[in-house]
């Protein structure tokens, strides 16, 4: 046995499962959870850092041109000024996930409303945001912005490989039904509960930044590069993330602005974004506009599947809402078209949010799905049942695990899902419609290189160190459940830090990759150890069972202080996603059912019940999974029905960029959430049978509320958000 | 925030004296604080006024008088409120947050802001935060602005709860004057219309420091508040309506309507009251309620669907409030 593994091939040996320890998949509390609610858990910005001087991003107010003058003087003399920073190293946009080097820089090429053009630093925070106000900028405004998003007037460029497979066009013509309709999406925000935030320390050798993020082995030669040093320089700390959901997979402009500062002044300097700023110059979701064509035959088996989407970006920028994504995998159809439009806008760059891609394609193709079952007269439910594929539609390889059947009847059941098929506007309660509606989950699975150091003390307890962050997700909890484990610990005898940046490398959180793969390492470094204590033990790693701080071989029963003798053992676990995708095709699946009343008069629709039945591989804890599916769920709830990041179409800028305007839901507009976690062992997803589960409660979420608003009261919408007034313009008499 | 000057007062005329001076008076803080935050508001000084002793909630003949510095939950908690004048607790629990009520005071609601979002964009023209640079909520987003007494220079609504319902209430605005005297002014005049003034919300001048709010005696007959928004909680009103009606015999025997969402002041239309005084309820007289209401309603684009909300809105309310339904 080593520490490593390629994952090339299942792993079907399913190894946790043998383990005596039983705490993999109980529903332990946070280790964390008491400093988070006691607030003794500290958070980037709220670090004391002597002498530290704060800085305020200044942004533009055109959307596109050039900055042709900063006018420092303006603020030179303000009370508590120190600087005015517009270095040409800052850089003008986040990073996008993965980047692993400096985002766009050329602060004064303005692309968009918000673009960070200067950094003022002050004594106090006051002292700087007054200043940022006031610092006078001139710029030449080009006249040609593109900023329109409705328009298809602005470049649109198709993005990546089409999928064409047999011809489309006829076989909805033939089809003994078929669907063909347009939804559309608008701009979501992550509105983290955190802004993005840095503070930057510099000793003349090294550059040390507690900040905000969730991927710091990229975000290292992100900021290395963008700052001009060497990575292994550069030193970042986020071992609290208040949220990131796809807006922190980067580093951002204020991490970067804060540390050219702290270079330049010699002392500490803090910049947090603006709330304001969060949703003007970090990361939006694309706004989407996605034409469905789905022909089915006269058994509702779908023989043509159609997902058309045009997304946007700013110029330059690679990432395209991958709105296709589990259209590629989740219905059949031999007549296949699948792509990606493109369109060039100026507006703040468009990148990954929770769910990239079925986040807002599940949505929409759930809606397709479920007028079809209406156009057929058959149940929804079944519908989909008669759609499982056998084989990958298009690239004809198997599927790995996938328990999609098994949540649709588990949800049913739960949910008490009527079955029969009905017309709309059924049931009234008072002023309000009631009806349900349901659809299917489908979230791509992803791995990411990881690694892992794993250390077990002469006295028996362990201790996991990977940069791997815990954006509010549990990985903390996590990773010491499967240490705890494999090693036969006490959970309370595994320590678990993350977020430093001097640890191993892991998988960082994103795509719902984090726990899998890095799981994945701390997995491989115990099974290290574990063939290392057998081996002072005389016996084969197989043969070892550790409970409890005890080693057993044989009948034989040791301690492992004893085994252990006073020396520590230390591994290091290195996983790497390998081949297996190209083998089989891995994927999360759930299925909604909710029930949803509209008031015949105002439009306002509530959710009133939502049952959510998720498979995703091994469950690793019962309670943080259940909380992943349930913040899903919520955020479904905020695509169905509220979320709108809104631009100014003259101007764009964002018309509601704070909390109080960009409406995510509040704890009313949540009923209480009902999640089955359907057992699954998933041995083509990862050594521990197990795939990610931080993005499938969103994913279809809110098609399943649409359904229901047309259940209960006829309107079929299909632009999201379904707020009051589109509904209401659609209702007949109360 | 532009740096200002903090001073704290004890008593009325000290809090006059600090206002005849410039100062702006801050109480719960929870929307002054917000905008001098953003430099919307930029006081060169403040007046902290939670000192002087304009709280308590005391019955004066048969009228209520609620003090300036109650806050929104002690004044929806109180017993004689919830009994005698329920659509204004129910008014103010529909808006804002349980922590924002905690801290927000009867005058400072009142004098709570417009939350146009080109008001808050201080790169943006807007009368109201800088007069004669021209309204950008005209021919931009609008959902939020107002479908009645808008005029060309703004289009902002008020957009608060609890006024609504005082307005309703018809209660009184009682005011300490910069000279030391004392003004009352209905709540139905209290808010403006734009015209070509939109920096002035309402009728208080310079120096001036609101008091109290006095309700007339109890109305009773039924009380409905309904306010319809995007989420359940937490948001403002597209279109409310508090409504107090008596029903005798059958008939409507008085009626008290006003209106949110609708307009630079919370809206109150005597003609209303009067079309429905006297009549059996009826869908016709309740579209009849809503042709009087909406003559002349115009939308600006994004908000034109407030103007078929109102209408639906209000039969919901006057079929509610005229039935036998709880
Ligand atoms: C996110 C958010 C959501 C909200 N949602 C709602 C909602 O749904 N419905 C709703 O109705 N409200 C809502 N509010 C607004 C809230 O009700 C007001 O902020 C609050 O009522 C203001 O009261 P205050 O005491 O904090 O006023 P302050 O902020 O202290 O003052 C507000 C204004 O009143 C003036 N003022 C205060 N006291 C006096 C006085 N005695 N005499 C003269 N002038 C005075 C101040 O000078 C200032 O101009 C919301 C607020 C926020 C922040
Ligand atoms: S509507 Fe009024 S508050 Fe809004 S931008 Fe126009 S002038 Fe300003």
């Amino acid at each position: 046995m080593t520490g490593s593994l390629e994952m090339d091939r299942p792993d079907d040996r399913n190894r946790l499962d043998a383990m005596a320890q039983g705490v993999i998949g109980k529903p332990l509390d946070r280790p964390d959870g008491p400093a988070k609610v006691t607030g003794s858990a500290r958070y980037a910005a709220e670090y004391a850092v002597e002498n530290c001087a704060e800085g305020v991003l200044v942004t533009a107010t055109i959307s596109k041109g050039q900055v042709v003058a900063i006018d420092e003087a303006s603020v030179r003399d303000m009370p508590g000024v120190i600087a005015v920073i517009s270095d040409e190293r800052m850089v003008a946009r986040p990073a996008q996930g993965g980047a692993g080097e400096s985002p766009v820089r050329n602060v004064r090429q303005v692309e968009y409303w918000g673009q960070p053009i200067a950094l003022v630093v002050a004594e106090t925070f006051e002292q700087a945001r007054n200043a940022s106000k006031q610092l006078r900028i001139e710029y030449r405004s080009d006249d040609d912005a593109a900023i329109d998003q409705h328009s298809r007037d602005v470049p649109i460029e198709t993005h990546g490989e089409p999928t064409i497979q047999g011809n489309l066009d006829k076989a909805i013509s033939q089809a003994a039904y078929a669907v063909e309709v347009t939804y559309t999406t608008e701009c979501h925000n992550s509105a983290p509960m955190e802004p993005h935030a840095s503070i930057a320390q510099w000793d003349g050798t090294t550059l040390t930044v507690h900040s905000s993020l969730q991927m710091l082995k990229y975000n290292v030669k992100e900021l290395a590069d963008a700052v001009g040093l060497d990575p292994e320089d550069v030193r970042l700390l986020s071992p609290y993330v208040g949220g990131g959901f796809g807006s922190k997979l980067g580093i951002s402009p204020e991490g970067v602005a804060a540390s050219i500062a702290a270079m330049e002044l010699g002392r500490a300097v803090r910049v947090v974004l603006l709330r304001q700023q969060v949703f003007q110059c970090v990361m939006r979701r694309s706004e989407t506009t996605q034409r469905l064509r789905l022909a089915a035959d006269s058994d509702g088996r779908l023989v043509g599947f159609g997902h058309e989407a045009l997304v946007s970006n700013l110029p330059g920028e690679t990432f395209a809402e991958p709105v296709t994504q589990a259209s590629d995998f989740l219905y059949p159809g031999e007549n296949r078209t699948l792509r990606i439009d493109l369109a060039r806008l100026n507006l703040v760059t468009a990148g990954s949010v929770r769910a990239p891609g079925e986040a807002v394609g599940m949505q929409a193709l759930e809606g397709a799905m479920d007028e079809l079952a209406m156009k057929i007269g058959i149940d929804p439910v079944e519908l989909r049942l008669r759609n499982i594929p056998e084989r990958h539609p298009a690239k004809d390889i198997p599927y790995s695990s996938r328990k999609l059947a098994e949540c649709l009847k588990a949800g049913a059941e739960r949910f008490g899902w009527h079955g029969a098929r009905r017309s709309p506007c059924h049931t009234r309660e008072g002023e309000w419609w009631i009806g349900t509606g349901m659809a299917t989950a489908a979230r791509v699975h992803n791995l990411n290189e990881a690694e892992a150091r794993v250390t077990l003390y002469p006295d028996g307890t362990a201790a996991v160190a990977s940069d791997m962050t815990d954006i509010g997700t549990g990985t903390y909890t996590v990773l010491g459940q499967i240490a705890a484990e494999m090693l036969g610990l006490d959970r309370n005898d595994v320590l678990v830090r993350l977020g430093d940046s001097s640890f191993p490398p892991g998988a960082g959180s994103g795509g719902s990759w984090g726990a899998p793969s890095t799981g994945s390492a701390v997995f491989l470094a115990c099974e290290a150890i574990r063939t290392r204590l057998a081996a002072r033990l005389g016996c084969q790693e197989e043969e070892l069972t550790l409970q409890d701080g005890f080693a057993t071989v044989r009948g034989q029963t040791t301690a492992l202080s004893d085994v252990l003798k006073g020396d520590q053992i230390e591994e290091v676990g290195h996983f790497k996603a390998g081949e297996i995708s190209d083998k089989f095709s891995a994927a999360m699946y759930g299925a909604f059912f909710t029930e949803v009343a509209v008031n015949a008069y105002t439009g306002e629709a509530r959710v009133r019940r939502f049952t959510g039945a998720f498979g995703f591989g091994r469950v690793l804890n019962a309670k943080t999974a259940t909380s992943q599916c349930m913040g899903g769920m919520v955020w479904g709830i905020g695509s169905a029905l509220t979320e709108e990041e809104i631009f100014d179409k003259r101007y764009g800028h964002v018309v509601n960029p704070d909390l109080a305007e960009y409406h995510v839901p509040v704890n009313l507009d949540v009923p209480h959430l009902d999640v089955v976690l359907v057992d699954e062992r998933d041995p083509a997803a990862s050594p521990l049978q197990a795939k990610g589960v931080g993005e499938l409660g969103i994913c279809g979420a809110a098609g399943a509320i649409g359904n229901a608003i047309h259940d209960a009261c006829g309107v079929r919408l299909r632009s999201f958000p379904f707020t009051p007034d589109k509904i209401m313009a659609e209702l007949g008499d109360p | 925030m532009k740096p200002f000057e903090y001073n704290r007062a004890n008593d009325l005329d000290h809090a006059a004296r600090l206002t005849s001076d410039g100062a702006r008076p801050i109480a719960g803080g929870t929307n002054l604080l917000d905008l001098m935050k953003l430099e919307i508001e930029t006081p060169d000084a403040l007046v902290d006024i939670n000192r002087v002793p304009l709280g308590g909630i005391e019955p004066d003949g048969d009228e209520l008088r609620i003090g300036a510095l109650v806050t929104n939950s002690a004044c929806a908690a109180d017993e004689r409120i919830r009994r005698d004048y329920p659509v204004l607790a129910r008014a103010i629990l529909a808006g804002a947050t349980f922590q924002l009520r905690n801290k927000a005071t009867t005058a400072g609601n009142l004098c709570q802001r417009t939350r146009c979002y080109y008001f808050y964009n201080t790169e943006m023209p807007c009368n109201k935060r800088e007069p004669g640079s021209g309204c950008s909520a005209i021919g931009g987003f609008n959902r939020i602005h107002a479908v009645l007494g808008a005029s060309d220079a703004c289009i902002a609504t008020y957009p608060g709860d609890m006024a609504v319902a005082l307005c309703a209430l018809n209660a009184t605005v009682e005011i300490a004057t910069a000279e030391g005297h004392t003004r009352s002014v209905p709540v139905r005049a209290f808010h403006r219309l734009p015209d070509d003034a939109p920096e002035r919300d309402n009728v208080l001048e310079p120096g001036e420091v609101i008091t109290a709010v006095v309700l007339p005696a109890p109305p009773g007959g039924k009380h409905v508040y309904r306010k319809v928004r995007d989420r359940s909680s937490y948001a403002f009103a597209l279109v409310s309506i508090a409504a107090v009606v008596r029903m005798d015999g059958g008939a409507i025997a008085s009626a008290a309507l006003a209106f949110g969402g609708l307009a630079h002041k919370p809206w109150h239309d005597e003609r209303v009251d009067a079309l429905l005084v006297g009549e059996v309820p009826s869908d016709a007289l309740f579209d009849k309620a809503a042709d009087l209401l909406l003559d002349g309603a115009q939308g600006h684009g994004t908000n034109d669907f407030k103007i078929p909300m109102a209408r639906r809105t209000l039969k919901a309310v006057l079929r509610e409030v005229t039935g036998d339904a709880e």
